[in-house]
């Protein structure tokens, strides 16, 4: 077998910066976790259907397992491990999630927390109807969703003011 | 679930990506927003030797309302488009139809671009183009070649863009004044891929008469298909004769069967989406800004 040829690509990965020379077929979701050893990110369906693999660049929520790493040269690409507070315990999304049970495998939940996490930017009170609408890209195969959706809810509560 | 090997390449400038494209001919793919191409490598249903990455090209990256309509760059996500205010003030379809388009993460790298060159007949953004009207700017080594709506797609993932071009942007139409439009679909699950889906185009005359109907349907055929339904309209201009509708129709779309739902089943959604988008779209025409303030 022959060797590939390596591509260099440098980003940073929740603030930190990263230079790496891998495959140009190396997906980011693997580039992620085996490269960076940065293994929050899941990898569900691998093509785009499940929302596990769900990370933020540039701030939006993108399906790492559908992006070539060596397509985000400059990138800022924010992983479930970037979404804690500032003191580096849990972030106002994972704290919700605790609260409200809104995980039970916990195979689907980074791919929520990412999401979630950059959806509460620009909705600070969403309704039970815009949360469902918010998570309708990922999947959960344990939870029948109604406990994420009120997770929604009260990450938007923490994250925003009341009841942090 | 992997791709197989390619090599890649990341131009800088539109002339560096069609030099490129020009000598990889048959071999080379253009990379935008993967969001199609990425997944069908990643099953081995697609497997190109040399991939195009123009993510990195700024030029590309535009959004720009003109008189004539607007011009979305080959690398605009549709969430840009659908979030742009003036492109939904230009042409109210553009949002009416991203919102249907897969979801919002798909949206945020997905281009629109890109989808109208996969050429997907499930697919809204087609549609979209093929209901209002406009063009794909195509550039190659040997220069520059606009193709109208009605001619670029040419059968189910299949775009008039040949080995060697580069979709630079496409522009839709600004519909005529006193214009309604509106996109229905009817999907399994949320977010899938249309069973079957109906842009609708209507313009009024002054006193709210309906003058002219068009719908776009998708999954019905292996490009979108245009109908013009004013022959459906009644004598009063204010609603449609759902039978004579329903016959227009059936005369131009022409429905597969697949595990997701018979044809005849298809059929009848086309007739029942498309009475829902026309009525829809009737409501949202009215009265130019300038006719309202006089």
């Amino acid at each position: 077998m022959t060797t590939e040829a390596l591509v260099r690509v440098a980003f940073t990965v929740n603030g930190a910066p990263y230079d790496l020379e891998v495959p140009a077929r190396r997906l980011l979701s693997d580039a992620l976790r085996h490269d960076l050893r940065l293994t929050g990110t899941h990898v569900g369906c691998e093509h785009g259907v499940c929302g596990a693999c769900t990370v933020l660049v540039d701030g939006a929520p993108i399906r790492s397992c559908l992006v070539f790493a060596v397509s985000l040269e400059g990138a800022a690409i924010t992983t479930v491990e970037g979404c804690r507070n500032a003191e580096g315990g849990m972030g106002p999304v994972q704290q919700a999630f605790q609260e409200c049970h809104a995980l039970q495998c916990g195979f689907c939940t980074p791919g929520f927390i990412t999401t979630v996490t950059a959806y509460l930017e620009d909705h600070p009170a969403p309704t039970a109807a815009e949360a469902r609408e918010a998570i309708s890209g990922n999947l959960c195969r344990c939870t029948g969703y109604q406990n994420i959706v009120a997770a929604v809810q009260r990450a938007a509560e923490i994250k925003w003011g009341e009841g942090a | 679930m992997k791709p197989s090997p390619f090599s890649y390449h990341r131009p800088r400038t539109v002339e560096e990506a069609v030099e490129l494209l020009g000598a990889l001919g048959e071999e080379g793919k253009v990379l935008a927003g993967g969001q199609s191409l990425v997944p069908l490598m990643s099953m081995r249903l697609a497997a190109p030797a040399h991939l195009v990455d123009v993510n990195h090209i700024p030029e590309l990256d535009t959004v720009a309302v003109t008189a004539a309509g607007v011009r979305v760059g080959a690398t605009a996500r549709h969430a840009r488009v659908e979030k742009d205010a003036a492109a939904y003030d230009a042409a109210p379809l553009l949002r009416q139809g991203l919102v249907n388009v897969a979801h919002p993460t798909i949206r945020n790298r997905g281009t629109t671009v890109g989808s109208l060159v996969h050429a997907d007949p499930s697919a809204e953004m087609p549609a979209v183009l093929a209901l209002l009207g406009g063009s794909v700017e195509l550039r190659s080594t040997a220069g520059s070649r606009e193709v109208a709506a009605a001619d670029f797609f040419v059968g189910p993932m299949e775009s008039a863009l040949r080995p060697g071009e580069l979709a630079v942007a496409a522009t839709f139409h600004r519909p005529p004044p006193r214009s309604g439009s509106a996109f229905v679909e009817l999907a399994r699950r949320h977010g899938d891929y249309a069973l079957c889906g109906v842009a609708a185009l209507v313009t009024t005359d002054h006193d709210g008469a309906v003058t002219t109907a068009r719908v776009a349907l998708i999954s019905v055929g292996p490009v979108p298909v245009v109908v013009d339904v004013g022959a459906a309209v009644h004598g009063t201009g204010t609603a449609f004769d759902t039978e004579r509708l329903a016959g227009l129709l059936d005369a131009a779309i022409d429905p597969e069967a697949d595990i997701h739902a018979t044809a005849e089943y298809r059929r009848h959604l086309a007739h029942v989406l498309a009475a829902r988008a026309l009525t829809e779209a009737h409501e949202h025409a009215g009265p130019t800004r300038d006719e309202r303030a006089s």
